[in-house]
């Protein structure tokens, strides 16, 4: 059996059932073979909305996505997806063609090394280099990257190796010395945990991405129930707890709510579950929750004490840990009733820092929009945003009701992550809308992908909030630069209505609340793939914020 | 100044390896001092040590890092009350002034080293030791004039019934 003949049975036996790619001269041979196979492959227009798009499609439906490149420049342009996903965790199996073995190593005509160059943006990576080194590599590939934390692996096919004919075995599993996964956790590290949280009068539960990637909101629920415990989530963990859970207190961190921040802040015992402590979640370290002794679950023992010190931890699978301390609560006498100032304390804290809106402003606001786009859209649609203020308002403002339907660049801030990543949302899920929260800025980096949301029918909306700006850096330039906007105002142009239409997508520029809700209302009937461009005030800030290098008690609610 | 540890671990023997374990400590700010690296009793897997200056945290980190990678197969930090540490040094020494010949086989001597070549214009010398002695050594024969050394890294191994 040839090399590309092995790696479409092997991919098969993966379950796998659509690739997005962009193909080139070293995967000619591959190509050839999926020409007639059942496996959908979804041309993209850049390899970067390939592997955004395989990323997407991976959080919406919690499966491997898989991207395809070619050598060289195809894949140099994959590297910003692989890290992109790899640092939010999210399972994404990378292939890449390579020059033949023979003159790998030679500089020759459109060579990298993309093991060198991914080495530090995947969780693994493999160069096969036989035919037969094929299915074994596919299999490993799948299994490192989906268990454990999951993340992203890359595998090199040199293109001889795609060629070459070898008698071929498909390994039914494959097994690493050096990697054991532990889902289950210790039981002495439970116990601890249900002790220290039985004792806790001002408990305050951070859900992060692990939560979701471990199926554990109900279990985060229930336990925020028993403890009577106010849940603030990471950006990562935005949809682990309903929104309009009482108990949820919002997004904690550089741009959380001001009641998230405070109660985080004061806190006696935080529970930390599926969250690595970002910088831009503890904001300042030294005054990050000062006065809690933290629980950290996590499934990777590298994240307990990296950034902040903790009391306990359980090290292990989300859901079974928070199982084991559910259990061992129910035996523990407690009274969680007693902690019923705690969560006035929450309500207060709601009242006092709930953002001030200015109704003066003749200009469309951005909360407004997100609003509104929530009482368009129906609860189980999904979200993907982009990064700088169009996320940051999208976490503030834009409600998240459950697991797995608010997708956004967390850890590495891809600008032009959102808009394929959505198209992937939708192979995923065609059964419902798929909205991009877009800002101009981000939508410029990887517009080009509209050609595949049309042509591969896979319809997506696209709100951009245009305020012809890098808005975030904007921002950053108009508090604590002097409003010097250096390298940040992006002019007149694209148009993106008439962009839209270049593309064969539909494209709308609503200039009220009422019009929007409309075009959003029209896109989802049409089920056809729309930008609508909403100009916003170029002066609109985020609010709240921490500014750098302060703690999460010194947010700032307006300018 | 930060401590200097010592960290002995095995790694699945085979390509590359190498590359993705000092590329973790780059790419997570770690300073190597030194790494020593070569195959063991099973040929399939290697034993590399590498010392490193960190402190407890910076060390805890290490640790975790490295058993986080899929090739590292086992890690531990060792304490040097209980690991006998090794370095090797080979060293060429300035020796046509006859003064100088005398001064290097008695130094040479006198840290239990070898002699391995004698030449007209130079001797070279091996010395094996903890790496503080390598650096006494050194440091002693700075004066006779040194054309050129290679030290090896630190190897080690744990005492009695300790093993990795």
């Amino acid at each position: 059996m040839s090399g590309s003949k092995a790696f479409v049975e092997g991919l098969k036996r993966e379950n796998v059932d659509i690739m997005f790619g962009v193909t080139g001269g070293a995967l000619l041979p591959i190509c050839d073979e999926l020409w007639g196979s059942d496996l959908r492959f979804v041309m993209a227009r850049h390899e970067q909305g390939a592997a955004h798009m395989a990323d997407g499609y991976a959080r919406a439906l919690g499966k491997v996505g898989v991207c395809l490149a070619t050598s060289g420049p195809g894949a140099t342009n994959l590297v910003t997806g692989i890290a992109t996903a790899n640092i939010d965790s999210a399972p994404v199996v990378a292939f890449t063609g390579q020059v033949p073995l023979s003159v790998v190593g030679t500089d020759a005509f459109q060579e990298v090394d993309i093991i060198g160059i991914t080495a530090s943006a995947t969780k693994y990576n493999i160069q096969v280099r036989s035919p037969s080194e094929i299915p074994p590599a596919i299999k490993s590939a799948f299994h490192i990257a989906f268990t454990g934390r999951q993340g992203a692996v890359l595998v090199d096919l040199p293109k001889d190796c795609q060629i070459n004919v070898e008698d071929i075995e498909f390994p039914d599993e494959v097994s690493f010395r050096g990697y054991n996964v532990n889902m289950t956790p210790d039981t002495r590290e439970m116990d601890w945990a249900a002790t220290l949280l039985s004792k806790a009068r001002r408990p305050v539960i951070m859900a992060g991405g692990g939560v979701i990637s471990s199926n554990a909101s109900p279990e985060v629920i229930k336990i925020a129930d028993m403890l009577m415990a106010p849940v603030v989530t990471s950006l990562m963990g935005k949809g682990s707890v309903p929104s309009d859970h009482p108990l949820f207190a919002g997004l904690c961190g550089m741009h959380g709510t001001g009641e998230a921040n405070m109660l985080v802040s004061d806190a006696d015992v935080l529970l930390v579950v599926g969250a690595r402590f970002s910088d831009r979640t503890t904001a300042r370290l030294e005054d990050f929750s000062r006065g809690a002794k933290v629980i950290h679950i996590d499934i990777d023992r590298s994240e307990v004490d990296k950034n902040v010190e903790t009391v306990t931890r359980v090290i292990g699978d989300a859901k079974l840990a928070l199982q084991g301390i559910i259990e061992r609560l129910g035996k523990l006498s407690y009274e969680p009733r007693a902690n019923g100032d705690w969560v006035k304390k929450m309500k207060m804290f709601k009242d006092q820092y709930s953002p001030h809106e200015l109704s003066d402003n003749p200009h469309i606001r951005a909360p407004a929009v997100m609003r509104a786009l929530r009482k368009a859209l129906p609860r189980d649609a999904l979200v993907t945003t982009e990064v700088g203020q169009c996320q940051m308002w999208a976490a503030l403002y834009f409600d998240a009701y459950a697991p797995r339907t608010f997708f956004t660049s967390g850890g590495l801030g891809t600008m032009g992550w959102g808009f394929p990543a959505a198209i992937g949302a939708k192979a995923a899920r065609p059964d419902v809308p798929v909205v991009d929260i877009a800002g101009d800025g981000s939508f410029g980096m990887t517009e080009n992908s509209l050609a595949t949301a049309v042509e591969e029918d896979l319809p997506v909306i696209v709100v951009v909030l245009n305020n012809r700006m890098l808005g975030m850096v904007a921002q950053w330039q108009r508090l604590f630069y002097g409003r010097r906007y250096m390298a940040v105002k992006l002019g007149e142009y694209p148009d993106f209505v008439k962009l839209a239409d270049a593309y064969g997508a539909v494209g709308v520029r609503p200039e009220t609340i009422g019009e929007f809700e409309k075009a959003v209302q029209t896109a989802i009937d049409d089920n056809l793939t729309t930008v609508i461009d909403v100009p916003i005030d170029p002066e609109e800030n985020v609010f709240p914020m921490v500014p750098p290098g302060k703690g999460l008690r010194d947010i700032l609610v307006e300018a | 100044m930060l401590p200097l540890n010592t960290i002995a671990f095995l790694v699945e023997n085979k390509a590359g390896v190498l590359f993705k374990v000092s590329n973790m400590f780059r790419r997570r700010g770690f300073n190597i001092e030194s790494i020593s690296v070569g195959a063991v009793e099973d040929p399939q897997v290697a034993r590399m040590t590498v010392s490193v200056y960190a402190d407890s945290r910076e060390l805890n980190q290490i640790v975790l890092q490295l058993e986080k990678m899929v090739d590292v197969i086992k890690v531990k930090r060792l304490d040097p009350m209980r690991s006998i540490m090794r370095e090797m040094v080979l060293i060429k020494l300035d020796t046509v002034d006859p003064m100088a010949r005398e001064e290097t086989l008695k130094h040479v001597n006198a840290y239990h080293g070898l002699i391995l070549h004698i030449d007209p214009e130079s001797i070279i010398a091996e010395i094996t030791g903890e790496p503080k002695t390598i650096d006494e050594f050194i440091s002693k024969t700075r004066p006779i004039g040194i054309e050129e050394l290679s030290r090896t890294g630190v190897t080690a191994l744990e005492k009695g019934y300790l093993k990795l």
